[in-house]
Order: C-alpha cells, then sequence, then structure tokens
C-alpha cells in the first residue's frame, strides 16, 4: 500500500506541475492536431485506409515524443531528481508516476486526436483503438525509462528521438496490424506482451539508471 | 559515521577528487573548505550516496531515509507552493504529523506567510530557506550542507545558525562553506581540500 501512495502522491505531483507550468500538453495537442491537418491534405484523394492508419500512427509517436521529451524537466530544473532519488520510497515509485502521467497526457491529446482521425479519414474499429491504448502504455513505459536516460545528457532532443524510435516499431507494426489486419487479436496479443515485457524491464532497471 | 580512506572521483578523463581521507564520528562537525573546483560538492554527494567513488572505500553508517542533503541547486519543484513541495517529499519520507513539521519548519524560517505560493514567484533567499525546510524535514541523522548560507540574509543565516547550534552534537554534519569562520564555535573537525 506504501508503494501504491508514493506512486499516487509522485503522479498527482507531475498532473499538478503540468497543469500549473502548461509546458507539455498544449504542445502535444497543438501538435497532433496540426499534423493531422497536414495529413488530411497531404494525402491524395482516393489513398488506401491503409495509409490513413499509418498516417495516424506517425502522429501518435511523435506526440508521444514530444511529451516524453518534457516528462523529466521539471525533475532536472532545481535538481529535484536528486532528492526524489535519497527519499527512502522505492525508485520504481517515481518511474511508474512518471509513466502514469505521461499516460495521461498522451491519452488526453489522443482524446482529441482520434475525433479528429475519423472526421478526416475514417472511423477507427475497436481493435484499432484498442491498439492505440496498448501501444500508449508500451511507449509511455519504455520512453519514460529512456527520457530519464537522456535527460542526464546535454543533447536530450537528439539522443530521446534515437533511444525511442527503434523501441516504438514493434508498437507501431502491431498498432496498424491490429487496426488492418482481419487477425487483429494476434497483433493485439503481441502488444499485449510487449507492454508486459518492457514494463518489467523499465520498472526494474529505472534504479540503475538514475543511480551510478 | 562516516569513514573514507583514497577516495578519487572521475568523470570520464577528468579527476575532481583524489586521495581524500575523511573521518567523522557520529555526532561530529566537520567543514569541508577549498577553492571552487577543489572537489567539496563532489565528495558531498559521494557521502550523501548520489555518488559513487570510482577509487577508494567509503562507508556512511546511515541509511538513506536519514541523509538530509541540502545542494547547491534546491531540490524543489519551481510549479507547487512550498507547502506542496514540503507535502510531497514528508510523504516520501513517511513521516508521521507531516503537517505540524512542515508548518514548524515553514514558521521557524519565515516561510508560512509565502507557503502557498509557488516556488517560481520566490527569491533565491527564499528557495534557499525552502530548500533548508526540506533538507530538515525528516530530523536527519546526517546532515549534508553545501554551502547552506548561500543567498541568505542576515535573518536567514541566523536562524540557520541557531538550528545548527541545535543539532551539534546530536547529529553528524558535514558542511561545505567558502566562510568557515562562522562555524567555528561548533566546528569538531575540519577537512581543507586543494
Amino acid at each position: 500500500m506504501t508503494y501504491l501512495a508514493d506512486v499516487f502522491a509522485l503522479t498527482r505531483k507531475d498532473l499538478r506541475v503540468e497543469l500549473r507550468g502548461r509546458d507539455t500538453l498544449p504542445a502535444m495537442l497543438l501538435f497532433v492536431l496540426a499534423t493531422l491537418v497536414v495529413f488530411h491534405f497531404a494525402l491524395p484523394e482516393g489513398s488506401s485506409d491503409d495509409a490513413a492508419y499509418g498516417l495516424l500512427w506517425v502522429a501518435i509517436v511523435f506526440t508521444a515524443l514530444l511529451g516524453l521529451a518534457r516528462a523529466w524537466v521539471p525533475e532536472q530544473e532545481h535538481g529535484v531528481l536528486d532528492g526524489l532519488v535519497l527519499a527512502p520510497c522505492d525508485r520504481s515509485a517515481i518511474w511508474l508516476g512518471k509513466t502514469i502521467a505521461t499516460l495521461t497526457f498522451l491519452l488526453a491529446a489522443q482524446a482529441l486526436a482520434l475525433p479528429v482521425f475519423v472526421l478526416f479519414f475514417q472511423p477507427l474499429s475497436t481493435a484499432a483503438l484498442a491498439g492505440v491504448l496498448l501501444a500508449d502504455v508500451g511507449i509511455c513505459s519504455v520512453g519514460s525509462l529512456m527520457s530519464a536516460m537522456a535527460v542526464a545528457g546535454r543533447s536530450r532532443e537528439v539522443l530521446l528521438p534515437l533511444l525511442v524510435l527503434p523501441l516504438a516499431i514493434p508498437l507501431v507494426v502491431g498498432g496498424v496490424g491490429a487496426a488492418i489486419s482481419e487477425e487483429s487479436g494476434r497483433f493485439l496479443l503481441f502488444l499485449l506482451l510487449y507492454d508486459a515485457v518492457f514494463a518489467v524491464l523499465s520498472w526494474a532497471s529505472f534504479e540503475y539508471v538514475v543511480t551510478e | 559515521m562516516i569513514r573514507g580512506r583514497g577516495l578519487e572521483k572521475r568523470y570520464g578523463r577528468k579527476r575532481v577528487l583524489s586521495g581524500v581521507d575523511v573521518a567523522v564520528p557520529a555526532g561530529g562537525f566537520v567543514t569541508v573548505t577549498g577553492p571552487n573546483g577543489s572537489g567539496k560538492t563532489t565528495l558531498l554527494r559521494l557521502v550523501a550516496g548520489l555518488a559513487t567513488p570510482t577509487r577508494g572505500d567509503l562507508v556512511v553508517g546511515v541509511e538513506r531515509a536519514s541523509i538530509g542533503y541540502l545542494a547547491h541547486e534546491p531540490l524543489v519543484y519551481r510549479e507547487l507552493t512550498a507547502a506542496e513541495n514540503l507535502d510531497l517529499f514528508g510523504r516520501l519520507y513517511r513521516i508521521t504529523e507531516r503537517r505540524e513539521r512542515i508548518g514548524m519548519l515553514l514558521e521557524r524560517f519565515s516561510l508560512w506567510e509565502a507557503r502557498n505560493e509557488r516556488v517560481s514567484t520566490y527569491s533565491r533567499g527564499m528557495t534557499q530557506r525552502l530548500a533548508l525546510c526540506r533538507t530538515l524535514l525528516h530530523d536527519p541523522e546526517l546532515l549534508v550542507l553545501d554551502e547552506p548560507y548561500s543567498a541568505l540574509d542576515e535573518a536567514g543565516a541566523s536562524v540557520l545558525d541557531s538550528e545548527l547550534e541545535g543539532l551539534a552534537g546530536s547529529r553528524t554534519v558535514v558542511v561545505a562553506t567558502h566562510d568557515p569562520d562562522r562555524l567555528a564555535a561548533l566546528r569538531t573537525g575540519a577537512l581543507a581540500l586543494a
């Protein structure tokens, strides 16, 4: 229970910091909206539905990257991460709190993006929606860890995409597959497996990322 | 309490600390002095457990939960208020009667009136006083203070003087400072880094 209380306190702190600073969510909302508008005009008329799904995933992955790039900035300012690392709570709670907060921002961005996608392109099936949700969990889990690694360096903006994009490829494969394949269940299972494996790996390795 | 022999710390090829021996008994009050770049902050980070020595042995005889670390930076969130910052750390440190403890520290460091204002609106001195509140919040056995008087006005410095007087003897204190004379009456040992 103490662990969950720590995670709750850390998540609430992240949401509060974002509500006050408004550094991340407005940028994610504007980015995903602008991207879908550009894709709407860029995609030739009569293009296949599969192409539209591909563009949706481009928008989702880069919107997530935008959120992840800002994820640890409040901790970097004023050196707060040192303070959190010194606290006697389990250090993985810091990662879990950040992952839940980042996931919340991504879901909020998608609450705007998905209706806009339906308006501009085509309806989303239940399997496609489930694929998006499962991929969100995966990209936020692994992305929070990679973002913590990148924030320690000087070239965070360059390093983060290099770390996250290769790891996001299976998520895009699974997400697009769930949307367009007749065997969407297999792709959803694949995404579920990815989430489980990478969430456990990130949870277990966070301590080594934030300590020497 | 603290025993270190032949401590060396490198970041890549750069050696920031070399051949340092340190011994601080429980209840000791040690000042660490030296010019800029001599490794004071690095030594304090080693003692606080935020870094590990590249060479040498270091034993710090307290748990992580019993260390109070004051850094150059205040280690608080700019977008949260003083009360919210202390409440967060109070929860993470599992402090019983958290509100009373927070209220007492905020009163003592003259931040009670500004407790609901965001740290981003604070002056440098107020932020330093809040950082001291955060450091003392969990009543640590070992205090590791890096330039604690930095940015404090005379009133803030006097509060810190009396706070350290109260802690001297009952707590182990390691202070990096450019003004060791201020702490001469409390000091039980000194370490000068070259």
